[in-house]
């Protein structure tokens, strides 16, 4: 009944791939790992690192664990471990993305004093008044004027995106970034639509909101239509 | 049962004192019965405006802390027979002597016997704000245009608005000077109200008429002429829930005036 193999290599163009069975146990698991990887003598004796894949399958692995297998791995040869993949997610870890995933809707305005902090991306429906702040862990997108501050991509995401039908704000911050607005600026220039984001040089740009359609394409999430 | 109104602004000297006097004044002149409360605490001075100062014999903490009775307290304005009345607050204590279910307590008591309760709050958002905000129905709040009593005036109304049982605040654009706002050295009306996102009660433009009627303690609300004092008074008319068109700040300023009239929808 036994000898299905728990650990299976497979040698693929982009290096290594471990696949670990899922319907044994962790301690089985182990055991099978260590004595597969201290006898396949046969690994060539060269000092060349080789990165490998872990894949686990259905099988939950907690980050201790994770560390284990990790470490099981690299003292036996010269492996390292690219990445664990597994077709399991905790509640949290799935809820976590799917906040990250969202837009947050908001229809008030924002005033001085205020702080408004969402995971995911923001829709402000209203102003930032000045001395009010804005911040989500995604995009930012304003319809009134963003006259206060705004940080968007704040747990360091540089892709995050800014924009406000009226952009005057006293401060764009994107991921580390920060920009000012300049000492003067002159009332008769329309501000309206625009967008920010980190251009290449590492610098928030702020740029026509048409602008953002080649700079962030993956904005655009819908699919199909015509 | 009555309503209690805070006049208040979030920054000192834009003129809550002065415009909780003649509120309370132009609400009286219209036959209601009316009780303005200082709640600036150590630093009272509604009493000066109205005249009223040597009256004083107990005073809010006195009333709070139960040294004498409500209408001990009370000093009554002898210009409208039985009208108007005066709840000052101490001069010799500080803020923290009230606590806000304490002023929440005792003006549930007044809008017993009142038609309105206009609490004067003082500058600020600590405990004298709160205090003054605690027992209110409603908020005025006052500004004048320049920059930075509005950012004020846009921190109070956010705090406002997280206030529960209170309804959302009405603005007045107190300290108007019509060239200044024509010249673009002031911000106009319609920037303002935009900004703050509030709805507008009043505007009532710069006089010294205002601060000369203040000195001699006879509010500018009393005199039927003066500019600023037709504003108070259409201010409690609207408190009152008529409809009165905004005033039109300078005769030759057509523009100014379509401006305003467009802003209420007039064409």
């Amino acid at each position: 009944m036994k000898k299905t193999q728990n650990v299976t290599i497979k040698g693929t163009k982009d290096g290594l791939t471990l696949h670990l069975d899922d319907t044994c146990s962790y301690a089985e698991l182990k055991q099978e790992l260590n004595r597969k990887l201290s006898n396949s003598t046969r690994v060539q004796e060269e000092d060349k690192l080789l990165s490998v894949k872990v894949k686990v399958g259905n099988r939950y692995l907690s980050e201790e664990q994770q560390e284990e297998l990790k470490d099981l791995i690299r003292q036996k040869r010269n492996l390292i471990v690219d990445s664990i993949e597994t077709n399991v997610l905790t509640m949290e870890e799935a809820e976590r993305l799917k906040r990250e995933g969202e837009i947050v809707s908001i229809a008030r305005v924002i005033r001085s004093g205020q702080v408004v902090e969402v995971t995911g991306d923001l829709l402000l429906i209203g102003d930032v008044n000045p001395g009010g702040t804005v911040k989500a862990s995604g995009n930012i997108f304003i319809m009134g004027s963003l006259k206060g501050i705004a940080h968007a991509g704040c747990e360091g995401n540089d892709e995050a995106v800014i924009t406000a039908s009226v952009m005057k704000p006293s401060q764009l911050r994107i991921s580390d970034h920060i920009n000012r607005a300049p000492d003067q600026i002159s009332d008769e220039e329309v501000k309206s639509m625009e967008c920010a984001y980190i251009s290449e040089n590492n610098q928030i740009i702020v740029d026509r909101l048409q602008a953002l359609i080649q700079q962030r394409p993956n904005l655009t999430r819908f699919e199909g239509g015509r | 049962m009555g309503e209690a109104i805070v006049i208040t602004s979030g920054k000192g000297g834009v003129g809550k004192t002065t415009t909780s006097a003649n509120i309370g004044t132009a609400l009286a002149l219209q036959g209601k019965r009316v009780c303005l409360v200082d709640t600036d605490i150590g630093l009272r001075n509604l009493d000066v405006v109205m005249g009223l100062e040597n009256r004083i014999i107990y005073d809010l903490v006195d009333v709070i802390q139960g040294r004498c009775k409500i209408h001990q307290a009370l000093v009554k304005d002898k210009r409208f027979e039985d009208k108007l009345y005066l709840l000052p607050a101490a001069q010799t204590t500080d803020k923290t002597a009230v606590e806000p279910e304490q002023m929440k307590q005792l003006i549930d008591d007044l809008k017993q016997d009142y038609d309105y309760v206009v609490i004067d709050c003082p500058a600020g958002i600590e405990q004298g704000y709160k205090n003054a905000v605690a027992g209110a129905d409603k908020a005025i709040v006052v500004t004048t245009p320049e920059a930075s009593a509005v950012r004020d005036a846009d921190r109070i109304i956010g705090l406002l608005e997280k206030e529960e049982g209170l309804e959302p605040p009405k603005l007045i654009i107190n300290r108007i000077r019509s060239h200044m706002m024509e010249s673009g050295g002031m911000m106009d009306v319609d920037e303002v109200t935009t900004h703050l996102s509030i709805d507008l009660i009043g505007i009532v433009a710069d006089d010294e008429e205002v601060i000369k009627a203040s000195n001699h303690g006879k509010p500018i609300a009393l005199n039927p002429d003066n500019k600023a004092s037709i504003a108070y008074r259409n201010i409690a008319r609207r408190i009152l829930g008529e409809s009165v068109p905004l005033q039109q700040l300078n005769d030759a300023d057509k523009g100014m005036f379509t401006k305003i009239k467009r802003f209420f929808g007039v064409r």
